[in-house]
């Protein structure tokens, strides 16, 4: 156990800090508070920023646009984009969860195809898995494709979707052979999301945004080249991103929880509590201290879970802690800042009373759909309890 | 950078692992429970023999010379088996105190028959108030005698030395002096003794520089977060391997959900103890600037974890769990003192909002 950085971790840390320091928009804060339309539109030129100067996907490989570093160097990338205050990339799921898949399943032309352009954010990435019957059970999903000649004959529905309303294209999880058992018979495909019969409707969530969509594909052609992995082999694939989606995908999110924790704390400075600060408050000081302690242990985890990777080279199972423990600690932070901020945590929108433009009432609400987005708290402890510790499955 | 373990640090938890179950088997530690004092002579010679007592002291007094991570891990080890007796004390708690505050020569004096498996020692630090901010200690040294009353001091009929937390200093005094007197406070751990200590004008020697105590305090707590992630990692496996056997309703009790994700749960809970202490072991290795603040960050966590993985261990064993015969609630007790030694969650909540928020608020004024 060395924490320590290397010659070549140094190097790379200053030199990311000092791209940082000249790079990091200074609107951002603004922008934080614009509709969601526009502060896509700002992070994504983000990114096109940092791929133009080669920070875009730091382990992945030279030869598809990345900067083939270890994991570890990504790592330091997550903290000093937190330590800088940058915003976070737009193509999340691109680079989170369907770049990766693509390089662990895909053939060498579609890594060519694909992987540059989630990089430089000029293709925006959806996931389509979740249906309107198939959520925690997701290996019951209905959506087929069926084979003709050389394309794949797509039709069903996909709900949940993020990013629908942006996204290029779709990882889409579709049976193939309905005869065989549910996990067998899936096979995974990459479909333009332009393609004649895709059909994309908002869902609007209790935050009252569209963040994501319900996707509906109707008699959708794909070409037999956009499999990724085998046919019929798709839940490999599928559960291959998943493993991300929980593993490795809060990395980012601890830049967001550090940023609103320090906000916190410095709005706990001016609010009044029994006479005095509420920075001074017992009760406020160990909650907030709680708080603290926590997302610091959310860093420290996945630090370990990295360490794990850059030995193994996937993510495993034991990712699912990192799942609960990020959407949990969410929770619990935005109940704190509603306790805080009292009646002004209620407050939306633009109105002058509201702190800090309603981002906390926000925060409140979405933090909601936390435990249930990207694998509900019930299905992580039932993948730790039966994967992890080797109890018997549930179901 | 990386954040597993090494080669050779896995070879040192490994043997821990195989040692202490070998040495100090469950059996052992209910023998050792019932003594007056859980301490076992040869156990002790076999543990210096492994150089378990001088593991992270500098070579110069005999020691291994090994780093805070290796202690944790060390004592990781010897909290999943349980180990009785004053171990934690002498190294953790008065080895530690000593290694940060003393002199060369004092450290040469008391750390080396430490080393050699030759004396054991405690720190006495608690009074009646019971406040472990060492700046509320009232007990006094004066023309170099001291007088008054520690309470909950471990080990304490064992120890040869007894390390003094003092308003005017650090001090050393030889238990053995007849102005002290020493009687049992029995308490819910029963592998950890603990004692009231009387000091009736008894010669104290001053230990070189007590600024360097909060700092062997750290090491101590984060030595202690490594035995409680030790006790919970081992009433997870208790409890996991239980409900994989254990059948109601036709199936084993692990395949029902609410089972299931409790085990989960004290699984989560033991990983980011694990997490929390691995890494504040590494940054007081390193004096790394937020190594004060990390060990409290475990010590918080650790301190809550343990208490809710023991209910839940306990809870899914059913009324076997609720027996004496049963293990797990000699792990319960252990638990409960722990997290009240050494400040428990509430009290590290405090002390991070000091560093954090309070320590924030100056360096805002000052900019």
């Amino acid at each position: 156990m060395d924490l320590n950085l290397t010659a070549e971790e140094l190097r790379f840390r200053d030199e990311l800090r000092a791209w940082l320091e000249a790079n990091v928009p200074e609107d951002w804060e603004q922008v934080r508070e614009e509709a969601l339309q526009d502060r896509f539109a700002f992070l994504r030129s983000w990114q096109r920023k940092l791929y133009d100067a080669g920070w875009a996907g730091v382990s992945w490989p030279k030869e598809y646009g990345g900067r083939g570093a270890s994991p570890m160097q990504q790592v330091i990338f997550w903290q000093e984009m937190a330590r800088a205050a940058a915003p976070p990339m737009a193509n999340a799921l691109g680079l989170g969860l369907i770049g990766p898949t693509i390089i662990a399943f895909g053939t060498e032309a579609q890594k060519m195809r694909y992987l540059p352009k989630i990089l430089s954010a000029e293709e925006i990435w959806c996931q389509g898995f979740s249906e309107p019957n198939a959520g925690s059970d997701l290996a019951s999903l209905q959506a087929e494709a069926r084979l003709d000649a050389d394309h794949y004959i797509v039709n069903g529905q996909k709900v949940w979707t993020s990013y629908g309303w942006v996204a290029d294209w779709c990882e889409l999880v579709v049976r193939t052979d309905p005869n065989m058992p549910k996990h067998k018979g899936l096979t995974v495909l990459l479909v333009d999301m332009k393609t004649p019969g895709v059909v994309i409707r908002p869902l609007r969530q209790m935050t009252g945004e569209a963040e994501f969509n319900e996707v509906f594909f109707r008699d959708v052609r794909v070409p037999v080249e956009n499999v990724v992995g085998k046919v019929n082999q798709g839940w490999d694939v599928a559960i291959g991103t998943l493993m991300h989606e929980r593993g490795t995908f809060g990395a980012g999110l601890q830049i967001l929880y550090k940023r609103n924790m320090d906000r916190l704390i410095e709005l706990s400075r001016g609010i009044q509590r029994n006479a005095r600060p509420a920075s001074q408050d017992p009760i406020a000081r160990q909650r907030l201290a709680q708080c603290y302690a926590e997302i610091e242990i959310m860093r420290l985890n996945q630090m370990r879970a990295f360490s794990r990777l850059s030995a193994t080279g996937v993510p495993g199972p034991e990712g699912s802690i990192q799942k609960i423990f990020w959407s949990e600690l969410n929770q619990r932070f935005q109940q704190v800042a509603q306790e805080l901020l009292g009646p002004y945590g209620q407050l939306v929108g633009r109105d002058g009373h509201a702190i800090d433009k309603g981002v906390w009432s926000y925060g409140y609400l979405r933090a909601r759909g936390n435990t249930i987005e990207a694998g509900t708290s019930e299905i992580q402890r039932n993948i730790i309890g039966h994967f992890v510790l080797g109890l018997p499955r549930s179901y | 950078m990386q954040f597993g373990l090494s080669e050779s640090q896995e070879i040192l938890k490994d043997s821990a692992r195989k040692f202490f179950a070998g040495e100090c088997p469950i059996s052992e530690v209910r023998r050792l429970m019932e003594t007056e004092t859980a301490y076992d002579p040869d156990l002790w010679w076999k543990l210096a023999e492994q150089g378990y007592t001088g593991i992270i002291f500098p070579e110069e007094y005999g020691g291994v010379g090994l780093g805070k991570v290796e202690l944790i891990l060390m004592l990781e080890e010897a909290g999943r088996a349980l180990l009785p007796g004053p171990l934690f004390s002498t190294v953790a708690l008065a080895g530690a105190v000593l290694d940060a505050v003393g002199t060369a020569e004092q450290k040469r004096k008391y750390l080396t028959p430490i080393c050699r498996g030759e004396a054991r020692s405690t720190l006495a630090m608690l009074e009646a108030a019971a406040s472990w901010d060492p700046k509320d200690a009232q007990i006094e040294v004066l023309n170099g005698k001291l007088t008054g009353e520690k309470l909950f001091v471990p080990d304490a009929l064992v120890a040869d030395a007894i390390v003094v937390v003092a308003r005017n200093g650090v001090f050393v005094a030889d238990a053995k002096d007849s102005g002290i007197k020493t009687a049992a406070m029995p308490a819910m751990d029963l592998t950890r003794k603990l004692y009231s200590v009387r000091f009736d004008s008894v010669p104290a020697e001053k230990l070189g520089n007590a600024d360097g105590l909060a700092k062997g305090l750290d090491v101590a707590t984060a030595a202690l977060v490594g035995e409680m992630v030790g006790g919970m990692q081992r009433t997870l496996d208790t409890t996991v391997e239980y409900a994989k056997t254990r059948k109601q309703f036709g199936k084993p009790i692990g395949a029902f959900q609410a089972v299931q994700h409790q085990c989960a749960d004290m699984y989560l809970e033991t990983e980011s103890s694990r997490s929390a202490v691995y890494y504040a072991a590494w940054a007081l290795q390193e004096n790394a600037p937020d190594a004060a603040v990390a060990v409290s960050i475990a010590k918080m966590y650790a301190s809550d974890a343990c208490r809710t993985v023991g209910n839940r261990g306990i809870q899914i064993h059913g009324g076997m769990g609720f027996t004496w015969e049963n293990d797990l609630h000699l792990y319960y007790r252990r638990a409960k003192a722990s997290e009240t030694a050494l400040g428990d969650a509430t009290f590290h909540r405090e002390r991070i909002a000091r560093l954090v928020i309070d320590a924030g608020a100056a360096a805002a004024q000052g900019a």
